[in-house]
């Protein structure tokens, strides 16, 4: 794969690995000891009630936030390392974010076509074919030269998930993308993600679509108040919590 | 057609009083438009320089490093907290004469910058000052989120800054930008103060020997109308070329 430095890790191994991940803003505890793997080609629901880190947590995954204490692993690149390569973490992972962050200023193919240019210095006709058949692949062929203003948020965020893929990325990170999203245009952005898990991308997204993640998910993390409480494959977690406080929250918004 | 307006000013001479040397004389004519000349290279010189001292400074502003923060604070209050003409004293008179100077064949003393370089070197330094100012408001005003979705995708601090930061800030503080811009393309007329040759000093040198005051005057006037003018105009193509569809409304 295109990101994957030279490194001792091995496609058998997690490519992502979260070990007792501590996190403090200023004297609040966000984050209390968080671990967990994340396979190749797996698709990962982070679930839980507002505050309790689970943005935190998957900003830490790719280096946006530092952690305090503890470890991230993803594919062989230590993100909590003083010396970290960011842009090789970078190229590794991609993010999606819950307000889309495109740039304002350049249209639907620039958005996709910028970091590969400026960030990986790649030819600018080979790039602008990739981002043409990105672009048509999260079902946006003819918005190529519109600008992020004149999209609506669900085609919006299918532009984000566009250009962050254009990096060719392992591992795609997704903080509550559907968060912002009027209804009717949460299923056009879920149909996408659905689709780049069944072609086999590893995908750990944060999210309070829990349909989504009973359908698509392989395993599921129940966190509150800075601690995974819970998890499972969906199937036992959604239909046979163990945890009075998983059992209440699914009680309030399934 | 020079010939008509030549002997329509004549005409108006003999017939008013209103002496407009400029528009029949040859030796004025030239003289008014060396200045008009010197007036513009002090303009698109310092116009451009500013920029980038406030592209350059903005950005200092916002580094991790306490002692360049500092120093561009420090040089940000230094210019705006004092006067333009007393800087450009300060440049010429004071930090002009402690540089070595080489001697000519004549023995004359020749500076390493001459009066018109000072002047530019000083009236960017002034008008860079406010520039740094106004594009930290337009820093400031890109969403943070969005640098983030930058940093994640692997740019770096410079990189984001100069595809995505400063080409937003941009649009922000434009107005802003605008109304500094006037103001120094009208504030190199103190570079009169230490002989440069430019618009006001080349119409003074007119209207001493033409005893033409008012007229001079006049077409003073009309001539930093017409340049301010120009330059507004450009400005406004420029905000338009940078408008973006669907965005901020």
């Amino acid at each position: 794969m295109a990101g994957i430095p030279p490194s001792t890790w091995t496609s058998d191994q997690p490519i992502v690995r979260v070990s007792d991940v501590h996190k403090s803003f200023g004297t609040f505890e966000v984050l209390k000891g968080i671990s967990f793997d994340v396979r190749k080609g797996e698709v990962v629901c982070i679930i839980g009630p507002s505050g309790s880190g689970k943005s935190t947590l998957i900003r830490c995954i790719n280096a946006l936030v530092p952690v305090t204490s503890g470890t991230i692993r993803v594919a062989g690149i230590e993100v909590a390392d003083p010396k970290l390569d960011k842009l090789a973490l970078r190229r590794t992972v991609g993010m999606v974010f819950q307000q889309y962050n495109l740039f304002p200023h350049k249209t639907a193919l620039a958005n996709v076509m910028m970091a590969p240019l400026h960030v990986l210095g790649q030819n600018r006709a080979e790039v602008e074919v990739r981002a043409r058949a990105l672009l048509a692949k999260v079902r946006l062929a003819g918005k190529e030269d519109a600008y992020p203003g004149e999209l609506s948020g669900g085609q919006q965020q299918r532009v984000a998930i566009a250009r962050s893929l254009a990096m060719r990325p392992d591992v795609m990170l997704f903080d509550e993308v559907t968060a912002a999203l009027d209804p009717e245009t949460v299923k056009e952005v879920l149909v996408t993600i659905r689709e780049l898990a069944e072609e086999g991308m590893t995908c750990l997204l944060v999210t309070h679509e829990m349909n989504f993640a009973r359908e698509v998910a392989d395993h599921v993390y129940f966190t509150d108040r800075g601690v995974i409480v819970e998890h499972g494959p969906p199937a036992t977690l959604f239909s046979a919590a163990q945890d009075e406080r998983t059992r209440r929250f699914l009680s309030q918004v399934l | 057609m020079i010939d008509t307006i030549q002997a329509w000013f004549q005409r108006l001479y003999e017939t008013t009083g209103l002496n407009f040397t400029v528009f029949y004389d040859a030796y004025d004519w030239n003289r008014y438009v060396g200045g008009l000349r010197m007036t513009l290279l002090l303009g698109v010189t310092t116009i451009l320089a500013s920029l980038a001292i406030g592209a350059v400074g903005a950005l200092l502003q916002s580094s991790p490093s306490r002692l360049l923060r500092g120093l561009v604070n420090g040089f940000v209050v230094a210019f705006r907290n004092t006067p333009p003409l007393v800087q450009i004293f300060f440049f010429y008179f004071g930090i002009g004469t402690l540089l070595p100077a080489a001697r000519t064949a004549d023995g004359l003393r020749a500076p390493i910058l001459d009066n018109v370089q000072w002047a530019i070197v000083s009236l960017s330094l002034f008008a860079g000052a406010f520039n740094v100012e106004i594009f930290r408001s337009g820093i400031e005003a890109v969403p943070k989120t969005t640098v983030e979705a930058a940093e994640a995708l692997g740019y770096t601090r410079l990189k984001a800054y100069r595809h995505v930061v400063l080409p937003l800030a941009l649009r922000v503080c434009l107005p802003a930008l605008n109304n500094n811009l006037i103001n120094l393309l009208k504030t190199t007329t103190l570079a009169y103060a230490i002989a440069v040759p430019e618009t006001l000093y080349a119409v003074k040198q007119i209207w001493s020997e033409s005893q033409n005051v008012l007229e001079m005057m006049l077409v003073l006037l009309a001539t930093y109308a017409v340049l301010v003018g120009a330059l507004v105009w450009i400005m406004h193509r420029w905000e338009r070329a940078l408008r973006i569809p669907g965005y901020g409304r």
